[in-house]
């Protein structure tokens, strides 16, 4: 049918049924799936985007936790980190960025800028990004421990673990 | 540190735009708008002050000259730094453009023009360069109001 016939493997080793089957949800399949593959788009604009590189480089490794790859186009993340202050001039390209991320997709507000505006109140600067987009998790600090990151981001696995999934459905 | 010899000379020739007097080493003159560019073209010419720092203004909300425009220099050939402040009232904040001869302070006259409204007389770019289109008012005024925000995007809450 292809051309060139599939090599045929014997199977000569015995079947132990060590792992031949789970019994799951079908949700906590999906959310276990899900917590491990995140993709982050890093919305980096200000000095906590050191403290990023820290948390992402080989010392503390978000890699451990299958959030290492960072996309560059949010149409391939799903994991929205928000590292720094927002100021109301950029207000609309972080919602054009939101808006073009593809289903399923999560929001970390990552220190005390991106949760609550800091200590900036003022003319200039987004008192915290929740004003715009909805957030998910959110990582105080001034900047943030890289511990606290890592907590954030298995807070936000535990979250994706134990929600609900849309594409769940009864044809799934 | 420099040459007191030209420091001596630069402060005589200032004198003419305005009292003039030496702190921490920069040369401040309190001059008019009116002198501005005589004095600029002054040490732009004989002084080879080749560098335009910053001008900024500062909000003296009781003066009746409200506002005072602070012009900077820096001469790289004679290492001396020069301070120009003009008063203009808050009702014709007009100070005449640098643009002729630094190329630069069509940027910061910008920046000058958002922050505290100064026009500047001759420059016809003064769009917007940090604040945004729409934004009311002059923020770093005294009178603005220091919570006030002008979102671009609708709070959700």
């Amino acid at each position: 049918m292809y051309g060139k016939p599939l090599p045929v493997v014997p199977v000569t080793h015995e079947k132990t049924g060590a792992f031949e089957y789970i019994t799951t949800r079908k949700d906590e399949l999906v959310g276990w799936a899900r917590k491990f593959s995140l993709f982050p788009y890093p919305f980096v604009t200000a000095c906590c985007a050191m403290e990023f590189m820290a948390v992402s480089a080989s010392a503390y490794d978000t890699d451990r936790f299958g959030a290492a790859l960072p996309r560059f186009s949010p149409r391939q993340a799903d994991l929205l980190m928000i590292v720094g202050t927002v100021t109301q001039k950029q207000a609309p390209i972080l919602l054009k960025v939101y808006e073009q991320m593809c289903e399923p997709k999560w929001v970390m507000a990552f220190g005390v800028c991106a949760t609550s505006g800091g200590f900036y109140q003022n003319y200039a600067s987004l008192p915290g990004i929740d004003k715009i987009i909805p957030v998910d998790i959110y990582i105080p600090g001034c900047p943030p421990r890289p511990e606290m990151v890592i907590d954030g981001i298995m807070k936000l696995q535990e979250t994706i673990a134990n929600g609900r999934h849309l594409i769940v459905n009864d044809t799934f | 540190m420099h040459a007191p010899s030209m420091i001596d000379r630069l402060q005589a020739e200032l004198a003419t735009f305005g009292a003039v007097v030496v702190s921490h080493g920069t040369v401040v003159c309190h001059t008019e708008p009116p002198q501005l560019l005589g004095a600029v073209t002054l040490l732009q010419s004989q002084f080879a002050f080749d560098v335009f720092l910053d001008v900024t203004a500062v909000d003296w909300p009781n003066d009746a000259l409200r506002f005072e425009v602070v012009h900077h220099f820096y001469s790289t050939t004679n290492k001396i730094r020069v301070r120009l402040k003009s008063r203009v009232p808050e009702a014709a904040p007009i100070v005449p453009t640098l643009r002729p001869l630094y190329g630069s302070a069509a940027y910061m006259e910008r920046e000058c023009h958002d922050m505290y409204g100064i026009q500047f007389d001759g420059n016809d770019d003064l769009r917007a360069i940090l604040l945004y289109e729409g934004f009311v008012g002059h923020p770093l005024r005294k009178d603005y109001p220091k919570q006030l925000e002008q979102p671009l995007v609708p709070y959700r809450f």
